[in-house]
């Protein structure tokens, strides 16, 4: 009975972020879309906190997302994966529920 | 403007017959707006109008009909807490008809 | 395609059904859309359940008058919400610390329990953040506002 949750705004303007990491239960899942990418960033100040997360969670970010903001793979913290659409639909399918964070 | 006019005074409505200004309501615009609903307002209908403004003013909000039912048996008892006693009096649905009647806005979930 | 069957529309079964709170009120609609379509959905029938966290627990204060901000004050209806058999309100009690709020500064909010002659029990539930998410994920649906 997993969850996956989905951030689709930047930590740096909103709490979604935070609070979505603080409500992650065993066996859920994170995936990063529209601007909630920019929490996946290299050396960003959310960073750390994200790759703590990445090693008990899967992360996922939104590769269309990413590229759309001018980044790529090597842009992004270490242990989190990125997915085209197809996957995001893939997450949705494998897990019980989704929730929304926004 | 859609309105209706009582003593050269005008009330404006949706295009459904609700008061736009809740505070505009009286007793004889209640009677007014019940003619145009073809309603012939007794003491029954009165009781009912008068217990959906007073829950709108405890609660700001109009209950749907299965809340005003619950609600009117809580109250009135079971003889008068019942969905036919509500459409005898209100025969186009008494959330919708009794609200319109008392000045709220339309229930919530009503189409 | 010819074989897809169309939802079970009359189901029995009953679907946990809860709507997370994260927004303050009056700021944004969000707490206005959720309250509304709260209601709406009440008459479905479904087990729903209330969460207030970050922001969203101060739909719950008291006290709330809007009378200077032009906006219809609508946290009376919170108290309308047992009447729509909609009983488990749940507060996190980490987002109250946060912004040192208390219970108290709560809403009184209640619903009449029908099994034992309609007494009054108190629909908000305080509880920590651990205990949420343990109760979010026994739910069907989540809807976010």
């Amino acid at each position: 009975m997993s969850t996956l949750h989905t951030v689709n705004k930047s930590p740096f303007e909103r709490s979604a972020f935070i609070s979505a990491l603080n409500h992650l239960g065993p066996g859920d899942a994170l995936l990063m879309i529209e601007d909630g990418v920019v929490g996946a960033r290299k050396a960003s100040a959310f960073a750390g906190l994200l790759e703590k997360t990445a090693k008990n969670f899967s992360v996922y970010v939104l590769g269309p997302d990413l590229a759309a903001r001018g980044m790529a793979e090597k842009d992004v913290i270490q242990g989190a994966r990125l997915v085209d659409y197809g996957g995001f639909v893939d997450l949705v399918t494998e897990h019980d529920r989704t929730q929304a964070w926004l | 403007m859609d309105a209706y006019v009582l003593d050269s005074h005008t009330y404006e409505h949706d295009e459904e017959g609700y008061l736009k200004n809740l505070a505009d309501w009286n007793k004889e615009l209640a009677q007014l707006i019940a003619k145009d609903e073809k309603i012939e307002l007794t003491p029954e209908h009165w009781e009912v109008v008068n217990f959906l403004r007073d829950y709108y003013e405890e609660y700001q909000v109009a209950p749907a009909i299965r809340i005003l039912v619950k609600a009117m048996k809580k109250t009135f008892g079971p003889e008068k807490g019942d969905q036919k006693y509500l459409y005898q009096l209100f025969p186009y649905g008494p959330a919708k008809q009794a609200c319109k009647i008392a000045g709220l806005p339309k229930p919530t979930g009503c189409v | 395609m010819a074989d897809v069957k169309p939802p079970e529309i009359a189901s029995n079964i009953k679907k946990k059904l809860m709507y997370v709170n994260r927004k303050a009120p009056y700021g944004t609609i969000y707490a206005l859309e959720s309250l509304e379509v709260v209601l709406i959905s009440a008459a479905f029938e479904q087990d729903v359940s209330l969460a207030f966290l970050d922001d969203g627990v101060y739909q719950l204060m008291k006290g709330q008058n809007t009378s200077g901000i032009g906006m219809k004050n609508f946290s009376p209806t919170f108290k309308a919400l047992g009447d729509y058999e909609i009983k488990k309100l749940y507060v996190e009690k980490e987002s109250l610390d946060e912004r040192g709020l208390k219970p108290d500064d709560l809403m009184e909010i209640s619903y009449e329990d029908e099994d034992e002659g309609f007494a009054k029990k108190p629909s908000v539930r305080i509880v920590n953040r651990s205990e949420l998410t343990q109760i979010m994920a026994q739910q069907d649906v989540l809807l976010n506002f």
